[in-house]
């Protein structure tokens, strides 16, 4: 969907995350600028900087005094919810509101609910795969990675499970369509606003165990959640938590089927999973965020402009030779591993014990059910443009 | 270093999770689930006064160069 603006020529000068080149190749790019530049600047989307050193990338992060998070998705727009609250809290909220925002759905994902998920999460991964039997060649982003948070993220808002399809089209357009002009990108903001819309006014009428009843009976500050609050915390847990960790798990079945010394020894010894699991959220770490400037303001050196956007690139952060040894190379028991795949600060992701418990889950009964598998053909894999990057085409051979 | 160190015979090592700093990433109570415990909202503490018992005190150390946010602290004394 990305690609509607003129080529890339210069990455110091004129980067686009939504440019074809950057979807094939980003980490390259961003290693090419770490070692050159190593704060990019592009005059698109009315202004974007990209740090790429783990160093800066982290002061940014840090930063609340000087970048606000009341949009994260650099687009040709801008917020259309003020601060503090944002568009989607507590991703878009800044403090002291984010504080609030954010503890309301922090025990939700916890470590020990959780693990209350995973019997469900397995039982659905096996299901996938049994749809798979007699094949030779599957897609494994589109037919397996891509439908197990979808199924997750419906079960926790009591949303109906069928429906997976349905939000996961709005939420791939929002992601994958940030270089269309703002009315374009609308439609798919009218079309997830109508569906939420339904859900929502369901669970009004028939309240339940779930996050949505949740959402709608919590209160801050002694108050009631306002009606775009509720909403958007709802369209940040849908599109934060599908393409993010879909993407996850295909990158890292992308990396065994392409290595097979990392395959036979995951399979030989699968108490290794925790620790390889960490190494290839470091080395795939799908999500960039995004920051704006708050007011003109020097960041070591780069002239910041109020209202400029700041990608936040994580995964470069983690590529960085000065944060970390052999840091272009997956090595699957690495011990030590400070990553930045779930970001840092305060806006750490409220969804990583999911994402892990689900990226574990993916991984274990995939391994489980086929320890020998290949890519079928290398040429055939795309990755995704944008802010979350992952395999949208995995052919892999498995029988 | 990507390998942890392995541990000088006895020490006695003490362990201290920064509250300020922690922003729940959960790293230390998967490595340690022994050495820390998280509350509902993920912020991790150490459990009890911190002291680690001889056999975990390398996994005290590779739960603290885990930390994304550099909230742990490994103090060790002769």
């Amino acid at each position: 969907v990305t690609g509607h603006h003129p080529p890339v020529v210069d990455w110091a000068t004129d980067f686009d995350h939504a440019d074809p080149e950057w979807a094939a190749r980003a980490p390259e790019i961003w290693d090419e600028l770490r070692q050159t530049c190593p704060v990019a600047h592009s005059e698109r989307y009315g202004g974007v900087w990209l740090p790429t050193r783990h160093e800066d990338v982290s002061a940014i992060a840090y930063d609340t005094e000087h970048f606000t998070s009341q949009s994260v998705l650099v687009t040709e727009g801008r917020p259309f919810q003020p601060a503090p609250q944002g568009i989607a809290p507590p991703i878009s909220s800044d403090p002291p509101f984010h504080h609030g925002a954010r503890r309301l759905i922090l025990p939700a994902f916890s470590p020990k609910e959780i693990d209350k998920l995973e019997p469900f999460t397995r039982d659905f991964c096996n299901e996938l795969l049994d749809a798979l039997e007699g094949r030779d060649v599957v897609d494994a982003a589109k037919d397996y990675a891509q439908h197990i948070p979808v199924m997750v993220i419906a079960k926790m808002l009591g949303f109906p499970l069928e429906d997976g399809d349905i939000f996961r089209e709005f939420v791939h357009g929002i992601l994958e369509s940030v270089d269309l002009p703002l009315e374009d990108r609308m439609n798919n903001f009218v079309h997830l606003d109508e569906y939420l819309t339904a859900q929502v006014m369901d669970h009004v009428d028939n309240p339940r165990d779930d996050l949505t009843t949740y959402l709608l009976e919590a209160e801050m500050d002694g108050e009631p959640l306002n009606p775009e609050h509720i909403g958007g915390t709802i369209v940040l847990l849908l599109v934060a938590g599908i393409d993010t960790t879909w993407s996850a798990i295909g990158s890292s079945l992308f990396h065994l089927a392409g290595n097979e010394a990392d395959r036979k020894r995951l399979v030989a010894e699968p108490e290794l999973l925790p620790v390889a699991m960490e190494e290839l959220l470091r080395a795939y770490a799908p999500v960039t965020m995004a920051r704006l400037v708050k007011d003109d303001f020097d960041f070591n050196g780069c002239p910041m402009k109020a209202n400029e956007w700041v990608l936040l690139p994580f995964p470069a952060a983690n590529r960085d030779p000065e944060a970390f040894e052999r840091a272009d190379e997956v090595v699957i028991d690495r011990e030590i591993n400070r990553h930045a795949a779930f970001g840092l600060g305060i806006h750490r992701c409220a969804g990583s014990n999911l994402a892990r418990m689900e990226l574990r889950v993916a991984l274990e009964v995939w391994l489980e059910r086929y320890p020998e598998f290949h890519l079928a053909d290398p040429d055939a894999v795309t990755w995704s443009g944008g802010q979350v990057r992952g395999p949208r085409s995995l052919p892999i051979a498995i029988g | 270093v990507y390998r942890a160190t392995p541990s000088p015979e006895g020490d006695t090592v003490r362990i201290h999770v920064d509250a300020d700093k922690c922003q729940g990433h959960n790293r230390c109570y998967s490595i340690a689930p022994e050495l820390f415990d998280v509350d509902d909202y993920g912020n991790a503490s150490e459990i009890g006064d911190g002291i680690v018992p001889a056999e975990l005190q390398d996994k005290a150390r590779l739960a603290a160069s885990n930390c994304p946010e550099f909230a742990i602290t490994v103090e060790e004394s002769a």
